[in-house]
C-alpha cells in the first residue's frame, strides 16, 4: 500500500501542526502523521497562560492553543489529511518513507518532508531511580491533565527549569502537595514569577541541591536530599530526608533526531539546545535538501518558537515543490521577526548562543 | 486512600465515560472505558506493573506516552503491550509480565 | 534573593512600589515582574495605558502609578499571574489586597480565608471582600481581601 503527497509533516505538535496548516493554505497536497491519538503534541497538556507577545496568543492557554491549531486544520481538510495513530518509522531513497499504523504498513512518497518529532525526557542517576513513581514531567502532566489522575499525594520534584515550575503549579491546582523543589544550580532556572507563584503556595525551593537517593522498595516512599557545592559534589553532612510518594524529574529534554539520522542529514552537538540537532538554515531546511524540522526536533525551546519555525518550514516546503511565493516569503519574514523578539533580552541568552550556532555551522558546510 | 481521581480541576473539565470492569492478576477492578491501562491501574493504587528480568526490581510507568516501555504488561495474552497508551476495554485481563516474556515462534 | 528562592526582597521590591503620595488616593497595580521575560499581555490589558515597555516585549513592563486607576483588569491577564491591586483607602488601619487565584475552592465574598506571604508563611486569617470570576477572565478568579494596612505589601496568596 503507498500514498502520494507533495509535501509530509510528520509529528502534529505545534510545529508540526502550525507547519502543515501553512503547506496546505498556501497551495500544497499534505499529508501529516502523529503517533499519538490525538494531535497537539505537548500543547494539549498545558492549563497555563502562555507568555510571548499579544500579537500572537499571548495570555491564552496552552490548551485554548492547541484547540485553535486544530481548527486551523480543519480549515485546510481539503488538502491536507490526517493520520492519528501513525508513526513514521523510516526515511528511504527516492523520497520514500514508511509508516506504521494499526499494524498495517504503507509506503509515502513526498516530494518535501519537514519533521517535527519533538523531545524525549531526560532522566537522573540516582539510586532507586528505577522505582515505581518516579516519573518524567511530562508523565506527571499526561496523567493529570490528559487522564484526570493525581500521580500521587506528596510529590518531589527535581529541576527548577520552566517545566518543573510550572508541572509544580500544576500539581498544586491538582490537588496535589508538592514537598518541594530540588535545583542543583545555585539560581532558580526558569521565570522567576513562576518560582513565585509555588513559593507563596508553600512550596520551598531548594537550590544547590540535589537528590541522593529515592527510598522505598515496590515504590516511592520518601527521597534524601543533600546540599552541593560550586562543583555539584555532594557536601558531606547536609543528607536529609523528605517524606513523598512520587518524585518528578524534570530534568530536561533531548531532540528525538532518529528520523534525520536515517535520512542521512548532517547533525551538530549544542548542548544550548538540548544534544544532536540536525544541522539547518534560517529556512529550517536541513543538509538534506527535501527534509526540513522545526520544533524541538530542531533544539529544545517552547511551543511559541515551535509554531514560528512550523510556520517558516511549512512555507519553505511548500516553495520546495511550487516554486517561489511572494505569500510564502511574507510569512517566512514575520514568523523571522517574530522569533527575533520572543528570543530577545537576558532570558533568551542561551536559546540564541544555540541558534546562532546552529546557523554559523550550516553556513559553513 | 483519597481517591486520586481529580473530581474538580480549576481549569481543566474531564468527560464523562463509561465505568467498565477490567481484571489484574485475576482480581476484578473498574476504570473507564478508553482511559490508558496503566492510568487505570494507576488510580486503582497499583503502580508496580512488572519486575526488571534480571534484578527483579519493581517497575511502574515512567513517560506517559509510549515512548519509554517501562510500562509494558501482558493483556489479553498479548506480551509487550505498553500500557500507558492502549486504551482499557470491558473484560480486559491485564498480567504482570514475566521477564522479557515469551513470543510464540 | 528571588533567583535563589523565589522569593522577593524588600530591596528588589522597592522599586515597583508606589510612592505613599500615591497610595493614600485609592487603588494602584503592582506589577511584581522583575525579570526581563517575552511578555507583554499586561500592556495591552490596561484601559488608561498605563502599563508600558521602553523597547520591545522583554523589558520589564514600567506602571505610570498616576495614570493607573486600580481597575484590576491586568491582574487575570497576566500569565505570570505576578500583578496585585493595593487599595490603602479602606477602614482606618485596613487595607484591600487583590490577587489572582486559580485554585479550588474559589472563595465567595464574606469568606475568611489564610492570608500567606511571598514564602508560604501564614500571617493570619482575612476576609474576603470580593470576588471577581467572570468567563472573561478565563478561569483566573480575582480575590480582593481585606487586610491590615501594615501587611499590604506582605499578603500575596490566600488559602481557602
Amino acid at each position: 500500500m503507498s500514498r502520494n503527497t507533495e509535501v509530509f509533516v510528520i509529528g502534529g505538535g505545534p510545529a508540526g501542526l502550525s507547519a502543515a496548516h501553512v503547506a496546505a493554505k498556501l497551495g500544497a497536497k499534505t499529508l501529516l502523521v502523529d503517533d499519538s491519538a490525538r494531535v497537539g503534541g505537548q500543547l494539549i497538556k498545558q492549563t497555563h497562560r502562555f507568555f510571548g507577545s499579544s500579537n500572537r496568543d499571548a495570555g491564552i492557554r496552552g490548551i485554548t492553543i492547541a484547540d485553535k491549531l486544530q481548527q486551523d486544520i480543519k480549515d485546510v481538510a481539503a488538502r491536507l489529511t490526517v493520520l492519528e495513530n501513525t508513526a513514521a518509522v523510516g526515511f528511504y531513497h527516492n523520497k520514500e518513507a514508511g509508516i506504521l499504523s494499526q499494524n498495517a504498513y504503507e509506503r509515502v512518497t513526498y516530494q518535501a518532508a519537514i519533521v517535527c518529532t519533538g523531545a524525549t525526557e531526560n532522566s537522573l542517576t540516582f539510586e532507586n531511580n528505577d522505582l515505581p513513581g518516579i516519573y518524567g514531567a511530562g508523565g506527571v502532566q499526561t496523567l493529570m491533565n490528559v487522564h484526570g489522575i493525581r500521580p500521587g499525594q506528596k510529590i518531589l520534584m527535581v529541576g527548577s527549569g520552566n517545566i518543573g515550575l510550572i508541572v509544580s503549579y500544576q500539581l498544586i491546582q491538582a490537588g496535589v502537595e508538592v514537598v518541594g523543589l530540588v535545583e542543583g544550580m545555585p539560581t532558580i532556572g526558569g521565570y522567576l514569577v513562576h518560582a513565585s507563584k509555588i513559593r507563596r503556595l508553600g512550596v520551598p525551593i531548594h537550590t544547590s541541591h540535589t537528590i541522593l537517593k529515592a527510598l522505598g522498595t515496590d515504590g516511592v516512599e520518601g527521597a534524601v536530599l543533600c546540599r552541593v557545592d560550586e562543583k555539584f559534589q555532594p557536601v558531606p553532612n547536609t543528607e536529609f530526608e523528605i517524606k513523598c510518594d512520587c518524585i518528578c524529574l524534570a530534568v530536561g529534554l533531548t531532540p528525538l533526531i532518529d528520523l534525520f539520522q536515517q535520512a542521512q542529514c548532517r547533525m551538530v552537538h549544542v548542548g544550548e539546545l538540548g544534544g544532536l540537532v540536525p544541522l539547518h538554515d534560517s529556512s529550517m531546511r536541513t543538509t538534506n535538501p527535501d527534509i526540513f524540522v522545526a520544533g524541538d526536533a530542531s533544539g529544545i525551546e517552547e511551543a511559541t518558537t515551535a509554531i514560528l519555525a512550523g510556520r517558516i518550514a511549512g512555507a519553505r516546503a511548500y516553495e520546495a515543490v511550487h516554486g517561489k511565493s511572494a505569500e510564502a516569503d511574507a510569512i517566512v519574514a514575520e514568523a523571522r521577526e517574530e522569533l527575533r523578539t520572543l528570543r530577545s533580552g537576558s532570558t533568551g541568552e542561551r536559546i540564541r548562543w544555540g541558534r546562532e550556532r546552529v546557523l554559523k555551522e550550516a553556513g559553513e558546510c | 486512600m483519597t481517591s486520586l481521581r481529580i473530581e474538580k480541576h480549576p481549569v481543566l473539565s474531564f468527560p464523562e465515560r463509561r465505568t467498565v470492569k477490567f481484571y489484574f492478576e485475576g482480581k476484578e477492578y473498574q476504570g473507564f472505558e478508553g482511559e490508558p491501562i496503566a492510568a487505570a491501574l494507576h488510580a486503582a493504587g497499583i503502580k508496580t506493573l512488572r519486575h526488571s528480568p534480571q534484578k527483579n526490581r519493581a517497575r511502574g510507568f515512567f513517560c506517559a506516552i509510549g515512548r519509554c516501555s517501562s510500562c509494558i504488561m501482558k493483556v489479553d495474552g498479548q506480551i509487550n503491550t505498553m500500557t500507558c497508551i492502549t486504551p482499557l476495554k470491558e473484560g480486559m485481563q491485564v498480567k504482570m509480565q514475566k521477564g522479557h516474556g515469551y513470543i510464540k515462534p | 534573593m528571588l533567583k535563589n528562592d523565589g522569593i522577593i526582597t524588600p530591596e528588589e521590591l522597592a522599586p515597583v512600589l508606589p510612592p505613599p503620595a500615591r497610595l493614600e488616593k485609592g487603588p494602584v497595580a503592582i506589577i511584581e515582574c522583575l525579570q526581563d521575560i517575552p511578555c507583554d499581555p499586561c500592556v495591552s490589558a490596561c484601559p488608561t495605558k498605563a502599563i508600558k515597555m521602553k523597547e520591545g516585549i522583554t523589558d520589564k513592563p514600567l506602571l505610570d502609578f498616576d495614570a493607573c486607576t486600580g481597575c484590576g483588569l491586568c491582574i487575570a491577564r497576566c500569565p505570570g499571574l505576578a500583578i496585585f491591586v493595593i487599595n490603602m483607602k479602606h477602614t482606618p488601619g485596613m487595607a484591600m489586597v487583590s490577587m489572582s487565584h486559580e485554585l479550588l475552592p474559589v472563595p465567595e465574598k464574606g469568606q475568611e480565608v489564610t492570608a500567606l506571604d511571598r514564602a508560604g508563611k501564614v500571617l493570619g486569617k482575612v476576609k474576603v471582600v470580593r470576588v471577581i470570576n467572570p468567563p472573561a477572565y478565563d478561569r483566573t478568579a480575582v480575590v480582593t481581601v481585606e487586610v491590615p494596612a501594615g501587611q499590604v505589601n506582605n499578603i500575596r496568596a490566600i488559602r481557602v
